[in-house]
């Protein structure tokens, strides 16, 4: 049983039959990629995760309880974190306030009229959200304006949002998109340190399969809205099924 | 039945009136993406180029008839417009009757000028800031206007009537085999109603047939496409400006003999037209127009005595309240597309 | 002091410093002077920038903060003010069940508005908010008439009940007996100094409307309601609901609103529904984004600026100008006048509307942004930089200044 189970998940828009009996199991502490060709499904299966899409049919459960119906910010608040294709941080806010908002929310739920207290004299939420920004490499930037931070930090602040509140699971989408080689190694690396250190359980959906191998330790591969094959990347690489999805029957 | 065909008559003015606004704010937001919330007092400015002809044809030469004395017994002074020394009595009369008609001919170079100046000189510099910003400069640029105005004429209405040969009304009642004198409809009304039919037919065939319309609408549906095809969408989104606002003129300059001109006349369309635009669906040209009738027929329903004791006040917030329900169960309005504004 | 770090302090304490010595302030030439009719230091109108202030400050907890901007606000103040006019009418002329009334019955208008017009943001959100205060204001002039004497407006008279004022007691709205119209007067050498019960009455609850959104700037609160204006979707993704917190800051707002709609009523007890016309609304509107929206001072500079502004502008007619400009040649002195007063006098709304357009297109952050402006330019001019040493409003900014939107 894993932590995130997905079963017969269907999703159709209008004739385009966007998702067929997707299952998927991602166990506990693994990093599970989602690979596939453009307009495999990939990020239609994402919106079903967070609860941006509703599916059709099938169920989608995390950690024993089933997310389908509910808003993102109560699946959030189940732990599950999302890290968007193009950084979503606070762009009017400073880098630590961006990091704060995180901490309140996991310490205050998804509604609480804190108007009387001083967020200066919070003292343990300032220093959760300054850990965390050590930890991303980001302390010295903390009163950085978030909305002028470079490209590469932005996705670090993302990150730090995300981790700062101990999700079980965190759902990237491709966050290395765009990215120049040296700052998706690096992104690379942050990953497997926060893979190492947190134990959190990660899917992430990539093209770019030097960031795929370089990760995972199942690889599940997408081709018009099924799952063909879910596997180790070992045996991912020389399997026909996926040569086939990608490359088309013809070359076979 | 006489009642519910008298209302849905009367109704049909005031709808044309919401229906030409409607239309230019849709045009407005659709193809430049932009609230304009002067849009009202352009209305009005059209409505005050009526009074301006009006005024312009009964500039008077005066003349002292010698002959005649008035009351303190010094010679009497004749005032004769310009228009009757130059084409003689009766048609000179006739011009000044037909003011309103012919203000037509100043409203369109006049509202296409300052269309022209409002979109050089403001709109443009706000495309790409927050609609929030759009609406503030436009709100601020709407008080502008009318304050000039009101500098200019006055803070009282001015009545402007229409040509006599459409003083009268009709008994439409009569045509239908009612009673005489039941359903009664005033000649002018009428020829608004038809006016505004065609200025909506030349507006919709301008876009349907005219390569121009095409790329316009190719621009509402999808603005970058269209300027990465190389077509320079800014000129066309500036004639597009020019036209919402001739259209609002002319609809304002018919409209005067209706409504007398006053400098707030915009303000209060503006709140009505922003709502019509809403329950039609943003960025939808049918849906303006007929949430634009469909809103002006209610209000008039609204306003029948049947309905008001039954439910008193009814008349006074029944497009307001029409507005919220529809927002609420169909946030996209009555014909908005899928997906255009639904947050 | 009152759980404010030492630099908030400072600053709330300079803010209630300028309210009490308003009197002052706003009377700076002497009776004989030729510009005394320029004196702002009567109650009518200190009392004006209070109510207006406290208006100020309650919309931009709305729009400063979550970017939502209302055009509705004026029912709120029309609320107030006919809920404080029925208190008169009904309880007693005390000003205090009065104002209490107005806060509450604005805070259940506020609620049920916002409820209904925040499941939609953006333009409908604003369109909503007309929508609603134009029904509000048509509502009251039609059938509510029982409620609020349609056009006349709603008053106090004679007739009726005051159950809790006893025979003797006072006519006028009034402090436990002290009464709001009550003066008392100061001459120093030249100059008159004025000091009215209802102008205090007022600037404490501006000080105390200063202090609440001073705290909620500070808080975790308002911190979401910045995450609100800055991100509504990493809002949602970060497991926190913008609805219920936009929701509060609207009633938060529209009880601020009520405040002053009460405090109108207790200096003139007399509500009509023209209160809740929209263009008020837009008036709150055109007072927070000049001052400054997102900003702890800018409502307040606002408010202030403009009904200050307004007051001499009405006064400066031609007969003024002519008085100015009479060293000029003639010619040149009837131009010169007959410009002026386009913008002057009656023309004061075409000054203010000008203005106001110049602000949102080129001052977003309106005149704190603009103070700020200065300071900087100022203090790179004066060589050694002091930086960081800022004002207190440094750290309230919360740039309202909107970059270039990222579509």
């Amino acid at each position: 049983m894993g932590i995130l189970e997905v079963k017969n998940v269907n999703k159709s828009f209008g004739g385009l039959h966007a998702l067929k009996d997707v299952n998927l199991s991602v166990r506990e502490n693994t990093v599970h990629a989602i690979i596939g060709p453009n307009g495999a499904g990939k990020s239609t299966l994402l919106n079903v995760l967070v609860g941006k899409l509703i599916p059709d049919t099938g169920s989608v459960m995390f950690d024993g309880k089933s997310v389908l119906g509910r808003k993102p910010y109560e699946i959030n608040q189940m732990g599950i974190s999302r890290v968007f294709q193009t950084p979503e941080i606070f762009g009017d806010l400073t880098v630590l306030e961006n990091v704060l908002i995180p901490c309140f929310a996991h310490r205050d739920g998804v509604f609480r009229m804190h108007a009387f207290e001083t967020v200066e004299r919070e003292a343990a939420m300032i220093e959760m959200a300054e850990r965390i920004l050590e930890d991303v490499n980001m302390a010295d930037k903390r009163h950085a304006h978030a909305a002028a931070l470079s490209r590469g930090d932005k996705r670090r602040l993302e990150m730090a949002m995300c981790l700062v509140q101990e999700p079980k699971l965190l759902l990237l989408d491709e966050p290395t998109a765009g990215m120049a080689r040296a700052n998706t190694n690096s992104t690379i690396d942050l990953l497997k340190e926060i893979h190492e250190k947190r134990a959190i359980t990660m899917v992430i959906i990539e093209h770019d399969m030097h960031v795929v191998f370089s990760l995972a330790q199942r690889i599940t591969v997408l081709a018009q809205g099924t799952p063909i094959v879910e596997d180790t990347p070992e045996n991912i690489k020389g399997n026909p099924k996926v040569r086939e999805a990608y490359l088309g029957t013809a070359e076979v | 039945m006489d009642q519910i065909i008298l209302q849905f008559i009367n109704g049909l003015d005031k709808g044309s009136a919401y229906a030409l606004i409607a239309l230019g704010l849709t045009l407005i937001f659709g193809t430049l993406g932009v609230v304009n919330f002067a849009h009202g007092t352009l209305f009005m400015l059209g409505a005050f180029c009526a009074v301006v002809m009006q005024r312009i044809l009964t500039l008077s030469a005066i003349t002292i008839d010698p002959t005649q004395k008035d009351f303190l017994g010094r010679p009497l002074e004749v005032k004769t417009p310009y228009v009757e020394l130059w084409f003689g009595h009766d048609i000179g009369q006739l011009l000044i009757d037909w003011a309103v008609p012919l203000s037509l001919l100043l409203a369109i170079p006049f509202m296409a000028l300052v269309g022209w100046v409002m979109e050089r000189g403001i709109i443009k510099h706000f495309y790409k800031r927050p609609h929030a910003d759009q609406i503030l400069v436009t709100f601020g640029l709407a008080i502008v206007i009318q304050e000039i105005v009101k500098q200019i004429f006055g803070a009282n209405p001015i009545p402007v009537p229409a040509p006599k040969a459409f003083s009268g009304s009709l008994d439409f009642g009569v045509l239908l085999g009612f009673d005489p004198n039941v359903i009664v409809y005033p000649y002018w009304r009428l020829v608004y109603f038809l006016f505004s039919s065609v200025i909506l037919a030349a507006v919709f065939a301008f876009l349907r047939y005219t390569t121009f319309g095409m790329v316009v609408r190719a621009g509402m549906a999808d603005r970058e496409t269209v300027g990465i095809l190389g077509i320079n969408i800014d000129k066309r989104f500036t004639i597009m400006f020019a036209i919402a606002a001739i259209v609002a003129g002319v609809a304002g300059a018919m409209y005067a003999p209706i409504n007398s001109p006053n400098y707030h006349m915009g303000m209060d369309f503006l709140v009505l037209s922003f709502v019509v635009v809403v329950v039609g669906g943003m960025g939808s040209l049918p849906g303006a127009v007929l949430a634009g009738y469909l809103l002006g027929i209610l209000e008039s329903f609204a306003s029948m005595n049947v309905i008001k004791d039954a439910l008193p006040g009814i008349d006074q917030i029944i497009i307001y309240l029409t507005a919220i329900v529809v927002l609420l169960l169909r946030p996209r309005g009555l014909l908005g597309k899928r997906g255009v504004m639904e947050d | 002091m009152l759980g404010l770090n030492r630099k908030d302090t400072t600053f709330f304490l300079i803010v209630i410093a300028l309210t009490l010595f308003t009197p002052f302030l706003m009377q700076p030439f002497g009776e004989t002077s030729p510009l005394a009719q320029f004196n702002g230091g009567y109650p009518d109108l200190m009392a004006k920038v209070a109510i207006f202030g406290i208006f100020a400050i309650g919309f931009n907890i709305l729009f400063g903060l979550t970017g939502y901007l209302s055009f509705g606000h004026a029912a709120f103040l029309g609320v107030g003010s006919y809920a404080a006019v029925w208190m008169f009418k009904l309880l007693t002329l005390n000003v205090f069940p009065a104002v209490i009334l107005a806060v509450i019955m604005s805070g259940l208008l506020a609620l049920l508005i916002g409820w209904i017009s925040l499941r939609r943001s953006g333009i409908y959100f604003s369109i909503l908010t007309l929508a609603m205060a134009e029904m509000a204001y048509r509502l009251a002039y039609s059938v509510l008439t029982p409620l609020t004497n349609g056009e006349t407006g709603l008053q106090v008279r004679p007739t009726d009940p005051r159950i809790l004022d006893g025979p003797g007691a006072a006519d006028y709205p009034n402090l436990f007996g002290l009464e709001l119209s009550r003066s008392w007067r100061l001459e120093i050498g030249d100059h008159l100094f004025t000091f009215n019960v209802g102008y205090y009455f007022c600037a404490a609850f501006a000080i105390l409307a200063f202090y609440i959104s001073l705290r909620i700037f500070r808080s975790p609160f308002g911190l979401m309601l910045r995450a609100v204006k800055a991100n509504q979707q990493r809002m949602n993704y970060t497991g926190l609901n913008p609805k219920p917190y936009t929701l509060a800051a609207f009633v938060i707002s529209g009880m601020y609103a009520g405040l002053a709609g009460g405090l109108m009523a207790a200096m003139d007890p007399l509500a009509g529904a023209e209160r809740m016309q929209w263009t008020v609304g837009g008036e709150v509107v055109i007072m927070t984004i000049l001052g400054g929206a997102g900003t702890l001072m800018g409502p307040v500079l606002g408010a202030g600026t403009i009904k200050y502004l307004e007051n001499i502008f009405s006064k400066i007619n031609e007969n003024v100008l002519h008085d100015w400009f009479s060293f000029l040649p003639d010619g040149l002195e009837n131009a010169v006048v007959w410009i002026l007063s386009r913008f002057t006098g009656e023309g004061w709304a075409l000054t203010l509307g000008l203005v106001f357009m110049l602000v949102v297109a080129f001052l977003p952050g309106g005149l704190v942004e603009g103070g700020q402006r200065i300071a900087r330019l100022l203090r790179r001019r004066g060589g050694k930089g002091e930086g960081g040493a800022g004002g207190g409003e440094e750290t309230a900014h919360t740039s309202p200044s909107t970059p270039p939107a990222a579509e």
